[in-house]
């Protein structure tokens, strides 16, 4: 019982105009902030922080190859196509993944909820869910943190950005007929 | 030299059909190389009534042909009844009594007794604690890996180490009656359809896979557990015993060649093909010994 | 005038699933070390010696006990592990130690007399004769009952023995008697018991086959899920499988315990704290649930009775029981 909102067809294939390069710099840049702001993050991945976890939103016309490593983070964003030599790939609505990295959705509800997918290495998936729980990650300030003292503003802005298109969208997705 | 080892013929875990279950201690009395025999009801007290009045005359027959009976006590006690019966048994019971539940274990206090297979013994520590207690012998958790066994011989100073060799190795037990829920009839009033199957009702995968076996409240494994082919590693580990579960495949012939090879008369390979040939429709494992999946079977 | 009142524990996992507990309103909050002393060893969860210390410090602070459960059976050989586990757990100003295994509340009743033992649902002690044991043999203060009992057993139990009695009323539903399980194990040569994992996620895979997605463990198909239904994590006793009579969920299906509507009958058997399960839950989980049961508890308190399961509306959809307390279950 998929029931996530899907961004509009129209902006997904907008989207694939979009070059990937900037965005590939600016989320490894965004990576490494991160681990260097939660070293205990590592710890808590233990073995699985030396995994290759591929995301692949399914409204999203890219897929995003995440390296938590400790010593050599990183993202590599690829066209979607086959699927990309990885541990692990987890597919689903964008909002939906943004939800398990912020903890709105945790391991049980994830393999609960039909839009998530889970291919490969399931306890590596779980292990960097759980990781990012137990930091208390917040996707919105994490994006916000570089940019230090000014970031109040930018990120009460993001948010209700976030919280506005989620609802919109919300609004407008067609429901699944059988619920 | 070859050290000793015991022959234990563990309790049936089955709800077998009276006549069956005399004929089958009448037969281990007579022809069975078995050192032991635990008696007694384990998995449901429903059941106990059909062969209680039988108990005597098997007790009698074991003891004549020089076995050491031993009294087995339900692995979850949960209703005052079931309490009481347990009590009265331990009162009553003149011989030695293997506890499968700690709530018989505490009855148990400074009279020797059998620690059994239902009661989480997992280290050394534990079993010195009981061993301070009274225990003397103690048949461990079937899904201890062959290091704690010998780790726990080791240390077990006196106390006999015994293992669970041969047959469909306990996994769980339940508040609920599969046996019932499978049939759509309630715990209460089951109709002792656990009869139904004196191995146990087989459970398969939606894929057809061969999984698990269901006995009332108690899960089983479907293989059956087969340890002939590492008798000699466990005896290097300092085991004393091997505990065989009854099943309706010919349980004499099956300790006679556990006999066999503990006694150096018969290489453990070649028991194997004897037990696959008799029963070809039995699948073996041990993994469990081997620290893998208890479902596996390696090294043969 | 209400007698003592209920208290309320909760799981943490994560140390900020911990500060998310408290915060909600619990009265005790139990968690584990990140290793096999624990029954919850799940990847990237459980604490290390330091966030456990700073745990307790944040729990302390705001009026609410931590309860370090050290409680899967020590490996033979290895027992200093989880003796290091209880040393460390006591020095961190832990308010009690949950524990099952006889050898480890030997050691831990004989080297911190003072330090209050809690008896594991991983014990399974199920009649008053076996937590006298542990009360008499370890002075064991409390003991969590397994969740093979109806209500109605459970208060025959506490008026037959001196010690507290802890129940599960939400989450997770073990419907074998649990520490006494080797399902998993058979499965996957990972143990609840020995590793403190269940159906390990290692052991884990999903495929799509057609309409289905095919979860399986350890090689064992555990269910085939039609697209229109939910899908579980595949816990092993939570399948779909066949006999000869019937197939279908053999053992249980994928439901969780909700003893919400049980509370008043609880309190009325004597039990001194309710407990909820889920150390493997995220923060937004945890934060709903123990508000839930917080103010469910306060409205219990002051006479008022509270719709729980309206507040428990956690948008999962997942079926529930009331388990082993309604003897029907049986």
């Amino acid at each position: 019982m998929p029931n996530a909102p899907q961004l509009p067809a129209l902006l997904t294939s907008a989207m694939r105009l979009l070059p990937t390069k900037p965005l590939e710099l600016a989320l490894s840049r965004l990576m490494i902030s991160t681990a260097q702001r939660h070293p205990d993050l590592f710890d808590r991945l233990g073995p699985h922080a030396e995994r290759t976890i591929a995301i692949a939103p399914t409204d999203v016309p890219v897929v995003f190859l995440l390296r938590p490593s400790r010593d050599a983070p990183g993202v590599d964003v690829r066209p979607d196509g086959p699927m990309p030599a990885c541990d692990a790939m987890i597919t689903g609505p964008v909002f939906a993944l943004v939800d398990l990295a912020e903890g709105r959705l945790d391991g049980d509800a994830l393999f609960f909820s039909r839009d998530i997918r889970i291919e490969g290495d399931v306890e590596a998936v779980l292990a960097l869910r759980n990781a990012l729980d137990g930091e208390g990650l917040d996707l919105v300030a994490e994006v916000m943190a570089p940019l230090g003292a000014l970031a109040g503003g930018p990120e009460r802005a993001g948010r209700r950005c976030i919280e506005l298109l989620r609802t919109v969208i919300q609004a407008t997705a067609p429901r699944e007929a059988a619920r | 030299m070859r050290p000793q080892v015991g022959i234990t013929l563990g309790p049936v875990l089955f709800n077998w059909q009276p006549d069956a279950w005399r004929d089958f201690y009448a037969r281990i009395a007579d022809e069975a190389p078995v050192d032991t025999v635990c008696l007694g009801e384990v998995v449901c007290s429903k059941r106990m009534p059909f062969f209680a009045e039988l108990m005597g005359e098997a007790i009698e027959r074991l003891e004549r042909a020089g076995k050491s009976v031993v009294l087995s006590t339900l692995a979850m006690p949960t209703l005052s009844r079931e309490r009481r019966l347990m009590k009265d048994l331990v009162a009553g019971f003149d011989r030695v009594i293997e506890a499968n539940d700690m709530s018989i274990l505490a009855q148990l206090a400074g009279r020797p007794h059998m620690i059994g297979p239902f009661i989480n013994a997992y280290n050394e520590t534990t079993l010195a604690y009981m061993a301070r207690r009274g225990a003397t012998s103690i048949c461990l958790p079937p899904e201890l890996p062959l290091g704690s066994i010998q780790t726990i011989a080791a240390a077990a100073e006196g106390v006999a180490v015994e293992v669970f060799a041969w047959g469909r190795s306990p996994l769980a037990i339940s508040a609920r009656c599969y046996h019932a829920r499978v049939h759509g009839l309630t715990k209460d009033a089951c109709q002792f359809v656990c009869g139904e199957d004196p191995d146990g009702l087989d459970v398969d995968t939606l894929d057809g896979q061969a999984f698990l076996t269901i006995n009332g409240v108690q899960t089983l494994a479907r293989s059956y557990t087969c340890l002939i082919g590492d008798v000699p590693q466990l005896l290097e580990a300092g085991i004393t015993g091997l505990r065989l579960s009854p099943h309706t495949c010919d349980m004499v012939a099956v300790s006679r060649l556990y006999r066999d090879v503990a006694d150096g008369r018969c290489e453990p390979q070649a028991a194997m093909e004897k037990l696959r040939l008799a029963l070809p429709e039995v699948t073996f494992s041990n993994g469990f010994l081997h620290g893998v999946a208890g479902v596996a079977l390696t090294g043969s | 005038m209400m007698g003592k009142t209920i208290e309320l524990v909760c799981p943490a996992g994560t140390p900020a699933a911990l500060r998310v507990a408290v915060d909600a309103g619990a009265d005790a909050v139990y968690c584990g070390f990140r290793d096999e002393t624990n029954a919850r060893n799940f990847p990237g969860l459980n604490f290390s010696r330091d966030e456990l210390r700073e745990a307790i410090g944040y729990a302390h602070g705001r009026g609410c006990k931590v309860l370090v459960a050290i409680n899967t059976f020590p490996r033979a050989g290895s027992v200093g592990i989880w003796r290091a586990a209880v040393d460390d757990a006591v020095r961190s100003a832990a308010d009690a130690l949950i524990l099952c295994d006889v050898g480890l509340l030997d050691y831990a009743a004989t080297r911190h007399p003072e330090t209050r033992l809690h008896l594991s649902v991983q014990a399974a002690a199920a009649t008053p004769e076996a937590i006298r044991f542990y009360t008499e043999a370890f002075g064991v203060k409390r003991v969590v009952l397994p969740r093979v009992l109806t209500v109605a057993e459970i208060a025959g139990i506490n008026s037959a023995i001196d010690c507290e009695t802890e129940v599960f009323v939400f989450g997770g539903l073990c419907v074998m008697a649990e520490g006494r399980c080797s399902l998993s194990s058979y499965a996957t040569g990972k143990s609840p018991n020995m590793n403190g994992v269940c159906s390990p996620p290692s052991h884990v895979t999903y495929h799509e086959e057609g309409e289905e997605l095919v979860p399986r463990l350890g090689g064992f198909t555990i269910n085939r899920i039609p697209r229109a239904e939910p899908a579980a994590y595949p816990t092993l006793c939570k399948g779909r499988f066949a006999t000869a009579k019937c197939s279908g969920y053999i053992f249980e299906e994928p439901a969780s315990l909700n003893a919400g509507a049980l509370l008043p009958g609880l309190a009325k058997a004597g039990v001194t704290a309710l407990k909820i399960e889920g150390r493997q839950r995220g923060r937004a989980y945890i934060s709903a649930v123990v508000k839930a049961f917080r103010q469910a508890l306060d409205a219990m308190a002051e006479g008022r009775s509270v719709d729980l399961d309206r507040l428990l509306a956690l948008a999962e959809g997942q079926t529930s029981t009331q388990g082993a307390y309604a003897k029907t279950w049986r």
